[in-house]
């Protein structure tokens, strides 16, 4: 293996240079898993602005643009996905501590949670659809079902990612809980609940 | 070499058991590294085929072309290319090149092979989504040339994909039927795999450094790969969602980017209010940034490889990060100089106009302190140092250019013509290649533990940089002379005088493309029958000639280097080899 040349020559009685001592480069504890969502949540968020923008251009670009009232039980599912924050939070307290497993039964209400908030959003595109809004009929309702369905796939991908926490719980058996990859999911999934409250804040304004 | 056992040293997954987890659907981030160049020299082949067809059909637009019926019974019936399979072809060439060559050969193939090598860390940071983000793209490429076969052929709307022509179906001829909804979805699927690549080398970055690799002693292209990864992670997550929108208006009757009362082929299409301007928003704003996707990782190569042969420090190591994160942020303020002849408000264009001649500031600094590098310096002419004087060269070249182009009345004139094609393909294209012609040179002896040859190395640059300026430098004329672009034949007006000219290009490229053959011999025959590769032949600084030829699995035999020097320690006085490995316990340089 091919190491380095020999040592400069120094000055006479000169102290000889010696090398730069390694630096810390990262925390103690470096989280590629938090880190890597945090950039996910940079380039969600990107996305979703661009959406905003071509939304905002959208409705001033003709006069076709048709305004409906949103389905009510999106505002129940909003209450759902808060709450569902709220059991992940609480059920992380209870996983980093031993034994870890008692926080299971929070992280299953989460997860059932989660599941009833994706059904009750495609409940309200049924609603949607009974009134005779469908994705083509107005660049309005256009947009709100891209919006949903972009959403909703981020929710099913979060769900994707407790399942796997559960998994790594379930074979830790009692001993300490995958605390990274708990923290990097409830990360994630609070920026959900983030997200839809601002595209329920934008649909309300603009649909 | 120092060792360290951190947290990073720690492998993320066991040596692969098995060919289809060894070779195939490998977590191993240099198999990935080797996937996605293999991947790109395919398309690198059919891309530059399609260039031959296409500059063939402008020299003798009434030469049929053998076999090219087979392939397009309908664009090519008698071997002779229709201006719409011209447009395909065009349309196929730009998308493959752009997408499939200079995305991802100098990004996600160097930068998957060398990113964690360079950073001491075992692996990426997450495999499973490295893994992925290459078969995604690679199902992305196969989405892409599918098009080739369906029955009206592939897609003709360019690779900017200008709706309303690109959204409103098969009215708008051949290709934008099933070709052009492939093409969009292929898009799609490209903009998955390149976001899950962008969170990789971010995170990598972030946090699998090894002890002593702090962002001061990152090598110029790990920094470039970065920077990169931070462009591809805002820039796609824009095309994405176009492309998707984009889709719907094909399949699913929405009306986002097709304006009301729009006819096309004497039929009146079915939709209504759209912005076909939104779509041009959308994508230019991705656009530009690809720009950069492509050359910035271009500048990390240059940076490090110049210093290695020049035997030099490289100069203004701290301004060139900051003249590449300054392109970065300025490449997002610039979208809109692709758009001064789409109907755009005069100060607008203005206020596009001032970042985009601001933006040739960084890009000059960064090109004057190679020039400072290599200024006095006893230069080693190796293949990969010609390769870096070729992309200085080119790249000034095709910048100049663009000085003219940033300004909007000027561009009025310039735009639709032969100057835009001189100045994106020297600037982009040649530069970006050049920078992966280096890159291969110079790290294919520690990819496969075997030396290519010199000499077809230096037949090789030379023959294609005589070739580029001679494809190339002509454009501008033509373009001066009005020759507009996009047309497949200028045979019957005002453009005929210039055919001689084209003729000239067409022979340019046949040649220079041909030369690409003792690139590919090289490339092959050295893989199994080069000269063995010592650990560090070019006498480097950086960790990746700190290991093996090529690197064991887990890239340092379970000893994370200790970083305690820079990448730049080059000329040190007194040192036998004149320099001191980053990986090295002695002394650091003395200056």
């Amino acid at each position: 293996m091919t190491t380095v040349a020999s040592p400069p020559q120094s000055p006479p009685g000169a102290a000889p240079p010696r090398a730069q001592p390694p630096t810390a480069t990262r925390g103690p504890e470096p989280r590629p898993a938090e880190t890597g969502v945090w950039v996910a949540i940079a380039t969600i968020s990107m996305s979703f602005a661009a959406l905003t923008s071509a939304m905002v251009v959208r409705a001033s670009a003709a006069p076709d643009w048709q305004h409906f009232r949103l389905p009510p039980i999106l505002y129940f599912n909003t209450l759902v996905l808060l709450a569902s924050s709220f059991t992940l939070a609480s059920a992380r307290r209870r996983i980093t501590t031993v034994p870890a497993l008692d926080g299971l039964p929070r992280l299953y209400l989460t997860l059932g949670l989660g599941l009833l908030f994706v059904t009750g959003q495609v409940l309200a595109w049924r609603q949607l659809a009974a009134q005779g809004l469908f994705l083509a009929t107005s660049p309005s309702s256009a947009f709100f079902y891209v919006f949903t369905a972009l959403h909703g796939l981020h929710v099913l991908g979060g769900l994707g990612g407790l399942l796997y926490v559960l998994r790594r719980l379930r074979r830790a058996a009692g001993g300490p809980g995958p605390t990274t990859a708990l923290g990097a999911a409830t990360l994630y999934w609070h920026f959900m609940d983030v997200l839809w409250l601002y595209l329920l804040v934008i649909l309300t304004i603009r649909v | 070499m120092d060792h360290a056992a951190t947290p990073a040293a720690v492998h993320h997954h066991a040596p692969p058991q098995g060919f289809l987890r060894k070779h195939v659907f490998s977590l191993d981030h240099k198999v990935i590294g080797k996937q996605y160049l293999d991947l790109a020299l395919v398309a690198v082949c059919i891309g530059m085929a399609l260039s031959w067809l296409m500059r063939v059909h402008l020299a003798w637009p009434n030469l049929p072309i053998p076999g090219l019926a087979k392939l397009s019974p309908n664009g090519a019936a008698n071997g002779v290319i229709t201006p719409e399979y011209y447009l395909s072809l065009m349309t196929m060439h730009a998308t493959i090149m752009v997408f499939f060559v200079l995305t991802s050969a100098p990004f996600a193939g160097f930068g998957n092979y060398f990113l964690p090598i360079q950073v001491g860390a075992e692996d990426m940071a997450f495999p499973r989504f490295n893994m992925m983000s290459f078969w995604t793209t690679c199902v992305a490429f196969l989405v892409l040339i599918s098009s080739f076969f369906v029955s009206d052929g592939p897609a003709l709307s360019g690779w900017t994909a200008y709706a309303p022509l690109s959204a409103v179906g098969k009215d708008a001829g051949p290709g934008q039927g099933l070709g052009q909804t492939l093409w969009a979805l292929s898009i799609a699927i490209f903009c998955v795999g390149q976001l899950f690549g962008s969170l990789n080398f971010i995170a990598t970055t972030l946090d699998l450094r090894t002890k002593g690799m702090s962002l001061a002693r990152m090598p110029y292209s790990t920094w470039a790969w970065f920077i990169t990864s931070v462009i591809g992670l805002i820039a796609f997550a824009v095309l994405l969602p176009a492309c998707i929108l984009l889709l719907l208006d094909r399949v699913a009757g929405t009306s986002f980017f097709i304006p009301a009362g729009l006819v096309i082929s004497d039929r009146l299409q079915p939709h209504s209010g759209g912005s076909p301007l939104l779509w041009q928003h959308l994508f230019w704003f991705f656009g530009h940034p690809e720009v950069y996707i492509a050359i910035l990782p271009g500048f990390g190569i240059v940076s490090t490889i110049l210093p290695v042969f020049a035997r030099k420090p490289l100069l203004g190591p701290r301004t060139l990060v900051g003249c590449m994160t300054a392109i970065a942020f300025l490449s997002y303020t610039v979208w809109g100089h692709h758009m001064f002849l789409s109907g755009m408000n005069p100060f607008s264009a203005l206020l596009f106009s001032v970042p985009t001649l601001i933006i040739t500031i960084p890009a000059t600094i960064a090109t004057l302190l190679w020039i400072g590098t290599i200024y006095g310096a006893k230069l080693r002419f190796t293949t990969p140092a010609l390769f870096c004087l070729g992309f200085v060269s080119v790249f000034v070249s095709g910048g100049l250019s663009g000085f003219f182009l940033a300004q909007p009345s000027i561009d009025t004139y310039l735009h639709a013509t032969y100057f835009v094609v001189a100045h994106f393909h020297f600037v982009m294209a040649v530069a970006a290649m050049f920078g992966i012609f280096a890159g291969t040179y110079f790290w294919f002896p520690k990819m496969f533990g075997r030396m290519m040859n010199e000499t077809l190395g230096k037949w090789h640059f030379w023959l294609t940089f005589i070739g580029v300026y001679c494809i190339f430098m002509p454009m501008h004329y033509l373009g001066l002379a009005g020759n507009v672009r996009r047309y497949s034949a200028f045979t019957d007006d005002y453009l005929k005088p210039l055919i001689p000219l084209h003729r000239f290009i067409t022979i340019a490229a046949l040649l220079t493309g041909a030369a690409q053959l003792i690139f590919l011999y090289n490339l092959i025959r050295s893989r199994f029958r080069g000269p063995r590769a010592p650990d560090n032949p070019w006498q480097a600084t950086t960790l990746e000639w700190s290991t093996t030829s090529p690197p064991p699995f887990d890239n340092f035999g379970g000893h994370p280097p200790v970083v305690s020097h820079g990448p730049n320690e080059y000329g040190v006085p007194g040192a036998a080899g004149d320099y001191v490995m980053q990986a090295a316990s002695e002394p650091a340089r003395v200056r």
